[in-house]
């Protein structure tokens, strides 16, 4: 209830049930900014409220991010921003002007897939595939993680390289919930993209 | 989300200045607690300073042989930094007990010292709570208390504070720098940072209406076995029940500090001085003044047996 509160309000910003009582401010609760995502700008105007996801979402209709908790509790809205993964549900689409997202839809199409969604194809790697395009883009992000070294909690010795195991893998997945519990296959596909990218 | 105004900050002191002239105005950073806040609407900011565009995103040496960690700094940056997993892995290992990795790419050095408290009816805004509504009440008191608090609580909140970091930084002894809104700095060892809750559980920390922390500075490193260890729900992406960090010398003198059981990171000085003596001594003089509830007195034991695994770790 909550999370289409939240879509409904960032969708109709100038629904009257919600404006402000101070009327001369609502000229100031929009802000303009460039958005680039999957290497294209949008120019757009938006309410102040609007969350990335949201934007992304309503505004630019790219569907394949998903609003499941919109509290960052269960990581659908996972995307890379600037080569980071993000909770998308927790960040205004205004703070990210000239930054560049990347989102499912960035990632490959039906016919030309990634590997690491051909990866969750092979292994299963879902049942309902709501969660699935958050856990594709994280686990592109965790694996550039590994490579860069960053530790996790499941990283034994810290002067030494972070690993490629399921362990880490598991622990560094834990950002994004599954509740069809398709965990084990994930951590597969992972893994076995992780083998055919090196 | 109530609406509100925005501006990007061109400087710290801009900045302060800003937040000086609307006491309504809070500044924005990684977001991932103030804009969850926000939609419940717990937070309801007329104004946010977003300071993303500021800088302070570096780790330099101070010329004491400590770090100075810029507060826009991100959590995945600091728990990977060089510097700080040689010689502060207390702070890397606090670092990534705590979030998710989408978090920590976002939320900041500054920005996880001042995040709220998880406690269910400060999130539940149809119940009292005098964090949320000051004089309305404590809900939590008679109610479901398993995750809250067990020492320093007040009759007007059980509110545990939930970061894994502040507990970290709590051990080293770290110095929180700030600019006020007239401009003047200062340094407050973390030590003084935060408060207990007493009558006013809404002031959760010394800063001033307007004060921005521009930095957190770390003393010279001081060796030791750094040990953080975390008893929570789940074996990942969950807040602590008990967490104990902690740094051991070879002659078993050292720090600790404990996570999950009170308003502040919770630690002692008549704790430290009892290390040689083992964990029950220590746990003992932890919660010498502890009034836990039925639901949460089993944090008491699990402080003690915690303790008891961190300093054998310590010995191996």
């Amino acid at each position: 209830m909550a999370a289409t509160a939240a879509a409904s309000l960032a969708v109709g910003a100038d629904n009257p049930t919600r404006a402000e009582p101070n009327a001369k401010m609502d000229g100031q609760n929009r802000t303009r900014v460039t958005l680039s995502v999957n290497g294209k700008n949008h120019d757009l105007d938006l309410d102040n409220r609007t969350t990335l996801l949201d934007a992304l979402r309503e505004h630019l209709h790219l569907t394949g991010t998903k609003k499941g908790c919109d509290h960052g509790q269960c990581g659908a809205c996972t995307v890379i921003v600037d080569g980071r993964r993000i909770n998308a549900c927790l960040t205004l689409a205004i703070m990210h002007e000239e930054e560049a997202v990347t989102t499912i839809e960035g990632l490959g199409q039906p016919g030309n897939l990634h590997p690491m969604q051909a990866a969750f194809v092979r292994h299963d790697g879902f049942q309902c595939g709501y969660c699935t395009p958050g856990q594709i883009c994280s686990s592109l992000a965790v694996l550039e993680e590994i490579k860069a070294n960053i530790p996790s909690h499941a990283t034994g010795d810290l002067a030494a390289a972070a690993s490629l195991t399921p362990e880490e893998i598991r622990e560094r997945m834990s950002g994004n919930i599954c509740r069809c519990g398709a965990y084990s296959n994930i951590v597969d596909a992972i893994l076995d993209a992780a083998g055919t990218r090196a | 989300m109530r609406a509100f105004t925005y501006e990007r900050a061109s400087s710290v002191e801009a900045a302060a200045k800003a937040a000086a002239s609307n006491r309504d105005a809070k500044f924005i950073a990684g977001g991932t607690n103030l804009l969850d806040l926000m939609k419940l609407e717990i937070e309801t900011p007329t104004h946010l300073i977003d300071v993303n565009g500021l800088g302070l995103d570096r780790i330099e040496k101070t010329p004491e042989g400590g770090l100075r960690i810029g507060a826009l700094v991100r959590n995945t940056d600091l728990a990977a930094h060089d510097a700080i997993r040689k010689d502060y892995s207390l702070l890397t290992r606090a670092l990534v007990a705590g979030a998710s990795g989408q978090l920590r790419n976002k939320a900041t050095t500054a920005g996880n010292l001042l995040q709220r408290t998880r406690c269910p009816y400060f999130y539940d805004p149809n119940q009292p709570c005098n964090k949320r509504r000051p004089g309305s009440g404590c809900s939590a008191i008679g109610g479901i208390t398993r995750q809250l608090a067990v020492v320093g609580t007040s009759k007007d909140c059980l509110a545990t504070h939930p970061s894994d970091m502040a507990v970290a930084m709590r051990v080293l002894d770290a110095v929180v720098e700030t600019v006020r809104s007239d401009g003047s700095s200062r340094s407050i060892p973390i030590a003084e940072f935060y408060r207990l809750p007493a009558d006013t559980p809404h002031i959760e920390t010394e800063l001033e209406a307007g004060e921005f922390i521009t930095a957190v500075v770390l003393p010279a490193p001081i060796g030791g076995k750094h040990i953080y260890r975390k008893v929570r729900d789940r074996a990942s992406y969950a807040f602590a029940l008990v967490s104990i960090g902690a740094v051991i010398q070879e002659d078993g003198a050292g720090r600790v500090a404990v996570g999950g059981v009170a308003h502040k990171p919770w630690r002692m000085e008549a704790a430290d001085m009892e290390l040689a003596n083992g964990a029950h001594a220590v746990s003992a003089a932890l919660m010498a003044d502890a009034r836990p509830t039925e639901q949460n007195r089993f944090k008491i034991d699990l402080v003690r047996r915690t303790l008891g695994a961190v300093l054998n770790q310590a010995r191996s």
